[in-house]
């Protein structure tokens, strides 16, 4: 069982929420260095499968923070020393405290954000922002694309994992053919070891 | 000087969402999809199939999304909702967005956490790891077409995505300062291209 001080924790998720440019996964080294090495509230392999578990996951990334602090909740209850069902609720009261403090600043910001553009869409400035940042934001897309089929470099079947990316980039970009089939035929190639 | 007009002015979608329902459930939709990123499922569901959003308005609403702090594809969802239905609308697509695939992935660890180590599972992941880069280079080279018709011209277009894409491949550049140093210019370069089509108009 770990003492957790549930304010503190807030004001961590709320404090970084707002530092947390090009997606909520860009703040989890500074979340590392909190909740790990200086409070010691999760050990470093729970932080590190809470990452890897929602990556596998369907969803956006963000969800690994509700993993940590689903995490979190049974730290500081202890897993073992209650029912089942008291364990899983403290589980989702960490969730949802860090859920909600990475979410309402950000979101806050973003919906203020959003429609003041909306609203002076007319605007020059407005105008040369939204398309002046498109060429940028289309080859940031593109090179996170890039890095992702680049990442499990250090197996030596490297290439082929190369070649699963280039066929399916080639085949999401000329047909029209639902993603399900394309995510469904990699696992398969993945669980046989092909690639 | 027509051509010149039309430039910049975007092209608008044609549909929209129905009601708040048909948000939530939409977005539901497309999270499921996303393993290892929702973005590259947004523009195929958003833009091809339903064609809430044109490729434009996608880029459009995706550079506000991708700049402001926060998870991307939340931000972008809560825009589009706010667009149709308001602030009720904003919260029915990120609950959308959000609900069932943490109900999913809190009931996987609550109860296969074990599962994870298995060999052929850890091979099923890396499978779908590489489909999902390609899906996300795939949505890169679609949205490209949007770039066409930008105010700022196609060779300052190909310049600053050379430029993007070389930073962060080539470079391994920090985002903060790839928006810094390259959107400013790009930006500002745009600004200078509006006003002159508006002076010829």
């Amino acid at each position: 069982m770990i003492q957790i001080d549930w304010w503190q924790l807030l004001a961590h998720f709320v404090s970084l929420s707002l530092l947390a440019i090009g997606g909520a996964i860009s703040t989890a080294p500074e979340m590392y260095r909190y909740l790990v090495d200086q409070q010691r509230w999760l050990s470093h392999a729970q932080f590190t499968s809470s990452f890897a578990i929602a990556q596998a996951a369907p969803g956006p990334n963000v969800i690994f923070i509700a993993l940590l602090g689903w995490q979190l909740g049974i730290n500081s209850i202890g897993a073992g020393a209650a029912h089942d069902w008291v364990w899983a609720l403290w589980g989702l009261w960490g969730a949802l405290v860090a859920m909600l403090g990475t979410l309402i600043p950000s979101t806050t910001l973003t919906f203020m954000t959003a429609r003041w553009c909306h609203k002076n869409r007319e605007l020059l400035a407005v105008r040369a922002f939204k398309a002046g940042m498109a060429p940028i934001v289309v080859a940031l897309i593109t090179s996170a694309g890039w890095l992702l089929a680049s990442t499990p470099g250090e197996n030596t079947q490297a290439w082929r994992l190369w070649l699963v990316s280039a066929v399916a980039t080639l085949v999401v970009w000329r047909t029209r053919i639902h993603i399900l089939w394309l995510l469904g035929a990699g696992a398969i190639l993945g669980w046989f070891g092909w690639v | 000087m027509g051509d010149f007009a039309a430039k910049g002015q975007v092209i608008m979608a044609t549909k929209r969402p129905s009601s708040c329902r048909d948000l939530y459930w939409s977005f539901s939709v497309l999270a499921l999809q996303g393993f290892g990123g929702v973005l590259a499922v947004v523009q195929r569901e958003l833009v091809d199939k339903k064609q809430w959003l044109t490729r434009e308005e996608f880029v459009e609403e995706w550079a506000v999304a991708q700049i402001l702090p926060g998870p991307n594809v939340v931000n972008l969802a809560l825009t589009i909702g706010d667009r149709y239905f308001g602030v009720r609308g904003a919260l029915s697509a990120m609950a959308g967005m959000l609900s069932i695939p943490i109900v999913i992935v809190l009931t996987l660890v609550a109860l296969f956490s074990s599962l994870a180590d298995m060999q052929q599972v850890q091979g099923a992941l890396r499978g779908m790891g590489a489909v999902s880069a390609g899906l996300i280079t795939a949505s890169g080279f679609k949205l490209m077409g949007a770039l066409r018709h930008n105010p700022m011209g196609l060779t300052a277009c190909v310049l600053f995505f050379a430029l993007t894409f070389g930073a962060i491949v080539i470079g391994q550049i920090a985002l903060e300062w790839v928006l810094l140093v390259l959107g400013l210019p790009a930006i500002g370069w745009t600004f200078v291209c509006l006003r002159a089509a508006g002076r010829q108009k």
